[in-house]
C-alpha cells in the first residue's frame, strides 16, 4: 500500500477558451474506510489562481498553509498577486526542499495569467513540473481520469461546456475507483467570475 | 505430477443403474493437478496474487419469524480498481437454498456450483431435499480438505428445510457455525452495526427486507470496497424469492434527500433613518 493512496483522492484541471476549471472528489478515507465526505483539496490562492493537492490528507493541509504563507510574504513585498507560472516555481521549490523526505502530495496548479491566458500544470511530490495545454489529472483515480479526459476533452470550450465536461469526466472516473468519489467540488474560473459548485455523486 | 487423494471423502452410497460411468464422474470430488515444484508454498504465494479479485464485499443473512433474509452488495474490485458493479453475490443453489459469496470470486462460484450438484444428487438418491445442515457440512468438508492451499471463501448457506429455516456460516479456514444472524466481508462491521441495533425476531417480511437493505446501504457508504446494488432475497416455506435490487447511488438520496443549499447569511441594505 502506497502512502499516496492512504486517504484516496481524484483531482483534475482543464483549459477552456479564456477560462479554466479545476475539480476534485470529496472523500477522505483511511484506506477502505470512509471518514468524511466533505473534504476540501482545492484551495484558492487568489481570484485567478487555484491549487489542488492530491495524496495524503495531512500533507495536503500542511503544504497548503506553507504556500499561503509564502504567497502572503510575496504580496507584501511586491504589492501584487503571483502569476501562475511564478507560483508553480514556488511550489516546485518548496517541494524540493524536502527532497529526501517529501510531502506525499501531487499538486495541480491552475490559473489565469497575463491577458487572462489559462495556465495548468502538475508536479510529482518532489517538484518536477509538467506543463500541459489541455488537461492534467492526479490522485488514486488518475488512470480512469486520463481515459475520461482523453475522450471527452475538446479545445476552446466555453465556461458552461467546460463545467459539464469536467464534471462528467470526474464523476465517471471516480465510479471506477474504490478510494475516491462521494461527490465532487468544481471551480470554473473566467476573467470576470469564479463559480463554485458541489456535485451530487454516487455515495458508494 | 502429484495429485491429492480425496477418495476418503467420497460417499459410499451408489444409486446409479445403467450409466454408472457418467454418475461416477459427478459423484467424485474433483481432484486438481498440483504444480510440479519443490517450493510449493512459495509458488502458491505468487499464484494466489494473480487470481484474487472480489476482495471487498458486504453480505448478510438472518433468521426471523417468517423465514430467512439474505442480502448482498454487487461490487467486485481488484486493489483500488472497481472491476464490476453488477456481480451476483447471492447464488441460487436450489429453489429452497441460497449461498452468499465473499472472498475469491472463482472459488465461491465453483464450489457453490459443485455444492448444487451434490445437493441435487442427494435429492435423487434419497427422494427428499437435503437439509441446510447437511448441505453446509458438505461444503465445509470440501473446504477443510483444501485448508492451507489458498482457497478464499466466506459464505453463508441459508434455506428452508423440514426443520424450518436454517442458516450456517462456512469459511475456507474450515469454520462452520450455526446462527441466527451473520454478516461476512470487508463491509460486515458496518452492516452488523445497523443489523444488530434494528433486529427483532418478530419482524414482518417488509420490515426485515428494509433492515437488510439499510444494513447493506450503510456498509456500501462507509466501505470503499462495497457498492453497486443492494439485493435482498427472502426464503420462506415455499422457497426463495428475490424481493428487491436497488441501485445504491439512488438509495442514498432516497434515505437522505438533498434540498437546495441554504444561504447562511445574506447582505441586506440598512435603511438609514
Amino acid at each position: 500500500m502506497s502512502i499516496f493512496e492512504y486517504n484516496g483522492s481524484a483531482l483534475v484541471a482543464m483549459v477552456g477558451k479564456n477560462c479554466f476549471a479545476i475539480a476534485s472528489d470529496r472523500r477522505l478515507g483511511v484506506q477502505l474506510q470512509t471518514i468524511a465526505t466533505d473534504f476540501q483539496r482545492i484551495f484558492k490562492i487568489h481570484d485567478k489562481l487555484f491549487l489542488g493537492l492530491s495524496g495524503l490528507g495531512s500533507d495536503t493541509q500542511t503544504l497548503h498553509q506553507r504556500l499561503v504563507f509564502r504567497h502572503k510574504l510575496y504580496q507584501l513585498r511586491e504589492e501584487r498577486d503571483m502569476k501562475p507560472e511564478t507560483f508553480a516555481s514556488l511550489v516546485s521549490a518548496v517541494l524540493y526542499e524536502k527532497r529526501f523526505g517529501p510531502y506525499f502530495c501531487q499538486p495541480v496548479i491552475a490559473g489565469l495569467g497575463d491577458d487572462d491566458k489559462p495556465f495548468i500544470c502538475t508536479m510529482d511530490s518532489i517538484g518536477a513540473k509538467e506543463l500541459a495545454k489541455d488537461f492534467v489529472v492526479a490522485g488514486t483515480a488518475s488512470e480512469s481520469l486520463y481515459g475520461a479526459c482523453e475522450s471527452m476533452f475538446k479545445p476552446d470550450m466555453e465556461a458552461d461546456e467546460l463545467f459539464e465536461t469536467i464534471s462528467q469526466a470526474l464523476l465517471s472516473s471516480v465510479d471506477r475507483d474504490c478510494l475516491s468519489g462521494w461527490g465532487g467540488h468544481v471551480y470554473v474560473v473566467t476573467p470576470t467570475e469564479v463559480t463554485e459548485r458541489t456535485l451530487k455523486g454516487r455515495m458508494d | 505430477m502429484k495429485r491429492i487423494d480425496f477418495s476418503g471423502l467420497e460417499s459410499p452410497a451408489s444409486f446409479c443403474g445403467a450409466d454408472s460411468d457418467l454418475c461416477e464422474s459427478f459423484l467424485k470430488t474433483p481432484s486438481f493437478q498440483l504444480p510440479d515444484t519443490l517450493d510449493f508454498d512459495g509458488f502458491q504465494k505468487e499464484a494466489i496474487q494473480m487470481v484474487k479479485p472480489a476482495k471487498g464485499t458486504t453480505t448478510l443473512a438472518f433468521i426471523f419469524k417468517e423465514g430467512v433474509i439474505v442480502a448482498a452488495d454487487s461490487r467486485a474490485s481488484m486493489g483500488g480498481y472497481i472491476s464490476s458493479q453488477s456481480v451476483k453475490k447471492i447464488i441460487e443453489i436450489n429453489p429452497h437454498m441460497l449461498g452468499t459469496m465473499a472472498g475469491g470470486a472463482a472459488d465461491c462460484q465453483f464450489w457453490h456450483r459443485n455444492l448444487g450438484i451434490k445437493c441435487r444428487l442427494h435429492e435423487l438418491a434419497n427422494k427428499r431435499r437435503i437439509s441446510v445442515t447437511g448441505a453446509s457440512k458438505l461444503l465445509a468438508n470440501i473446504l477443510y480438505s483444501y485448508r492451507g492451499m489458498g482457497l478464499s471463501v466466506g459464505t453463508m448457506i441459508a434455506g428452508w428445510d423440514e426443520k424450518g429455516p436454517g442458516l450456517y456460516y462456512v469459511d475456507s479456514e474450515g469454520g462452520r457455525l450455526k446462527g441466527n444472524r451473520f454478516s461476512v466481508g470487508s463491509g460486515s462491521p458496518y452492516a452488523y452495526g445497523v443489523l444488530d441495533s434494528g433486529y427483532r425476531y418478530d419482524m414482518s417480511i417488509e420490515e426485515a427486507a428494509e433492515l437488510a437493505r439499510r444494513s447493506i446501504y450503510h456498509a456500501t457508504f462507509r466501505d470503499g470496497a462495497s457498492g453497486g446494488t443492494a439485493s435482498v432475497y427472502y426464503v420462506g416455506p415455499d422457497g426463495w424469492k428475490k424481493l428487491s435490487g436497488d441501485d445504491v447511488g439512488e438509495l442514498h438520496y432516497k434515505y437522505y434527500p438533498v434540498g437546495p443549499a441554504v444561504v447562511e447569511q445574506e447582505m441586506a441594505e440598512i435603511s438609514i433613518a
